[in-house]
């Protein structure tokens, strides 16, 4: 298991960088990361498989599934905690072939992006999913880079300080969910 | 007769819709306190704190708690002694949720089934209306997220399955949601009535204050009963392991047909947003 003090995690993520994390280590990110749920993913791997050019490069890069809410005036962005990473499992193994490190999401992830995890050299981390106001408040520049039309689902690069995330899967095959459940279960 | 005019209607779902999602209920503050004093995981505990403080700076910035503010569903409860004037009752409670997902920079979650093509409002909304004696106009305005919606569960069960069976179909949809629906949850329970009537009591028992005890006794020693079962699973906050997986269950109970035992489970996330209007 981990240590418990934080990790100061800077973006792009280096494969080195990402093969010292542990299921369990408490990270800050800050640096520029990409948001993309459902809808956009489909779109990426659909731009994979016709071997086009995608609207971000993924080399290195960590992926924030979420879908924020309306900036109100004056505000970078609104609400903006993660939401459910499973619905993007079916895509996620093309990305991280294609070079994706990281991925912040909640929730549990298939075998298929597990092992997919393990083999090419990247990390699942969990933000506080329903804590939608604190997460906006490390989002210090937030801008649309691809399918506008998308709405809440388009994509964004945000510029984030310290983001505040739990490694869950490293790249040696641990699940902090499985482990986790494991130490507190009462049979 | 008395006449309540939808312009009425429209203004107070509107403001009622931006405050669901802006400010958590006191009740769900008091659940997350006392989650925060029983937690013996430190990054449990730290998560339920990190909620509390979310909540607080939701109200302090103005912007929503979570950023899925939901398919906006509302609960009605009309008078037959009301008169609706200036136009069509279910419109206007559209019109307030419209004007609401608008005016507070919500967010609009709902989209065609499979184009997924937002319809750009949060509408169409979802009403559920009972006539009712006396001269009000009650509603809940309701805003659920799909994270833990997605997790919920119906159960047509044989009548032999009895509560032993519903317990088991209960802890088996909580242990399989895990981390999934945003615990610590509050679990929804609709038993008796039919297919549908289940779901509608599960939903309806979820706009209970959280931690107040059911009036019924038979139904709070269940609640009392499945919870401490519930907390055993080790999920805990987040799912990263501890003892506050569920902060409450509620129950709704009803008679059924004698071939059946209906039961549903409503997954609701510690996002736990209902506002009460009564005009």
């Amino acid at each position: 298991m981990s240590s418990s003090e934080l990790i100061e995690l800077g973006t792009p993520l280096a494969t080195s960088e990402v093969e010292r994390l542990r299921a369990g280590d408490r990270v800050l990110i800050t640096g520029v990361i990409y948001t993309a749920r459902d809808a956009a993913h489909k779109r990426l791997a659909e731009l994979i498989e016709k071997g086009r050019e995608l609207p971000f490069p993924l080399e290195g890069q960590i992926i924030y599934y979420v879908g924020p809410s309306p900036a109100p005036p004056g505000r970078v962005i609104g609400a903006a905690g993660p939401t459910t990473s499973y619905r993007m499992d079916p895509y996620t193994p093309k990305l991280l072939e294609k070079g994706l490190k990281g991925m912040i999401g909640k929730g549990k992830r298939s075998q298929e992006v597990r092992e997919a995890m393990v083999r090419y050299k990247a990390i699942y981390m969990a933000a506080i999913g329903g804590a939608g106001a604190l997460m906006s408040t490390v989002i210090k520049k937030a801008e649309i880079v691809a399918y506008e039309d998308l709405g809440p689902e388009a994509i964004r690069r945000l510029y984030v300080e310290r983001l505040p995330a739990i490694v869950v899967n490293d790249t040696t095959g641990n699940d902090l969910y499985e482990e986790g459940k494991k130490r507190y279960q009462i049979i | 007769m008395r006449k309540i005019p939808v312009k009425k209607i429209i203004e107070a779902v509107k403001q009622e819709a931006i405050a669901a999602n802006l400010e958590l209920g006191e009740d769900m503050i008091q659940a997350l306190r006392r989650a925060s004093q029983l937690e013996e995981s430190d990054i449990g505990k730290d998560i339920l704190d990190r909620l509390l403080e979310n909540a607080e700076l939701a109200r302090a910035n103005g912007i929503p708690i979570c950023q899925d503010t939901g398919v906006a569903v509302i609960f009605a409860e009309l008078g037959q002694e009301v008169h609706i004037v200036g136009g069509d009752f279910v419109r206007a409670l559209e019109e307030g949720i419209r004007r609401g997902y608008k005016e507070g920079y919500l967010r609009k979650s709902i989209c065609h089934p499979f184009t997924r093509k937002n319809t750009g409002d949060n509408t169409p909304i979802i009403v559920h209306l009972d006539i009712v004696p006396g001269d009000q106009l009650r509603l809940w305005v309701v805003p659920k997220g799909g994270g833990s919606e997605n997790m919920s569960a119906l159960y047509m069960l044989p009548p032999s399955a009895g509560w032993d069976g519903i317990k088991e179909r209960v802890l088996d949809t909580v242990v399989k949601a895990g981390p999934n629906p945003c615990p610590p949850i509050v679990v929804g329970l609709g038993i008796g009535g039919n297919f549908e009537q289940c779901a509608l009591l599960a939903k309806k028992a979820l706009l209970r204050p959280v931690l107040e005890p059911n009036p019924d006794p038979e139904l709070r020693a269940m609640e009392e009963e499945l919870l401490e079962e519930i907390n055993k699973s080790g999920i805990g906050p987040q799912g990263l392991g501890g003892r506050v997986t569920c902060l409450a269950v509620q129950i709704k109970m009803m008679p059924c047909h004698i071939a059946s035992l209906p039961v549903a489970i409503n997954i609701q996330c510690h996002a736990n947003r209902h506002r009460e209007i009564v005009l």
